[in-house]
């Protein structure tokens, strides 16, 4: 139900010139903090999930096929749709243990 | 630009930030039971946040020339327990005649346990003996399109939902499509980190047009902004949209919502929606 083509009101030109620079930022934001994360005191978490799912939705960016923040979402996601059987925890890690145990 | 924030939890909030919102042209606001940071311990805890909400914020709402409506539940943070929600289910009905009171939310899942289901089914129950409209809260982050697939499955297997009364909030790209495909409404909330950023936000109306769309800051006690839809205003003229697209989303969209309580008193500028420009 949705449309993709030619639904934003703005050219390519136009969105360039004005959300270049706060988009710019954000790419060299990531690319420190990969450079940070490698410069570690302490390597102890190179297969942490949250850093392989972060990896893994970084190869999303450079697809060439539209709908890449879906597929960003759902790399975050758990993927089941299996009911915890009790509570383990309140807050949400912002990627999902069990997709990369399902992985 | 007059706007509504249908999703405001305002206990958490300074009289300050009425005041931002009231100068930035909020004419009213919904606020839904939500966590506390930590668990309640017994039932008259929440009699007293319900009387909270339904008696002395609307009145410190007033000050600032805000309507403030309200959403009464056990949220789902706490729906593990189901004692207690058995015994918050039972004084809810006690606060439904209260006059800012538009329905039962947020409702919802959290981890998407089977406790947390039951609460939930428990709650739409009592949402349909009262014939109340139902705010449902989708979870965050990696639960976020599990949670809202079990919630969209549950209400369209129960049979006597009206879709067009229930709001399934907190939408993402992921979820959007499933929500509104079985004809729900939804919102888009409008948090700086954690869930839609305003041009993101912009982004779904382009795709999906505005027809049953909202958005709202859900501000609370974290990180969030209570001037959050007039930053998404500002953001949609940025991107080129009408201010009469920009009132579609933020002022006749939430009227159509809530207006189907006839205690909601404002009314959208046009009967019939308009197509994303």
């Amino acid at each position: 139900m949705s449309s993709y083509e030619n639904t934003c009101p703005l050219s390519q030109q136009q969105l360039i010139d004005e959300y270049f620079m706060e988009h710019r930022v954000k790419v060299l934001d990531l690319a420190a903090f990969l450079d940070r994360f490698e410069r570690s005191v302490d390597k102890n978490a190179e297969q942490d999930f949250r850093i392989v799912a972060f990896r893994e939705s970084l190869r999303e960016l450079i697809s060439a096929a539209p709908g890449r923040v879906e597929r960003v979402e759902m790399i975050f996601s758990d993927q089941s749709t299996e009911l915890l059987p009790s509570l383990d925890r309140k807050a949400a890690y912002g990627a999902s243990i069990r997709q990369q145990e399902h992985n | 630009m007059q706007y509504i924030d249908l999703h405001a939890h305002m206990v958490s909030r300074t009289t300050d930030d009425y005041y931002a919102m009231a100068l930035s042209g909020c004419k009213a606001l919904t606020e839904p039971a939500f966590w506390a940071g930590y668990d309640r311990r017994s039932a008259d805890v929440f009699a007293d946040y319900f009387d909270h909400l339904t008696d002395f914020e609307p009145k410190r709402a007033a000050q600032y020339g805000i309507e403030h409506y309200t959403w009464l539940c056990l949220n789902p943070k706490e729906g593990e327990d189901r004692e207690l929600t058995k015994q918050v289910l039972k004084i809810i009905p006690e606060f439904l005649d209260r006059p800012n009171v538009l329905g039962i939310g947020e409702i919802g899942l959290n981890r998407v346990t089977v406790n947390e289901l039951e609460t939930f089914k428990d709650h739409v129950e009592l949402a349909l003996e009262h014939n109340q409209l139902i705010h449902i809260h989708t979870p965050h982050l990696e639960d976020k399109w599990k949670g809202t697939k079990v919630i969209v499955d549950t209400l369209a297997a129960n049979g006597r939902i009206d879709p067009s009364r229930v709001m399934i909030d907190h939408a993402e790209e992921h979820t959007v499509e499933m929500i509104l495909a079985n004809g729900f409404w939804t919102g888009l909330t409008l948090y700086p980190v954690t869930k839609v950023a305003p041009g993101r936000a912009i982004d779904v109306f382009e795709r999906y047009g505005t027809e049953r769309i909202c958005v709202a800051s859900a501000c609370d006690w974290g990180a969030s902004a209570p001037l959050a839809i007039p930053q998404f205003g500002f953001e949609m003229r940025r991107r080129g949209h009408s201010d009469e697209l920009i009132n579609e989303i933020v002022w006749n969209n939430p009227c159509r919502f809530l207006g189907q309580s006839p205690r909601f008193k404002f009314a959208p500028t046009r009967e019939t929606a308009i197509a994303a420009d």
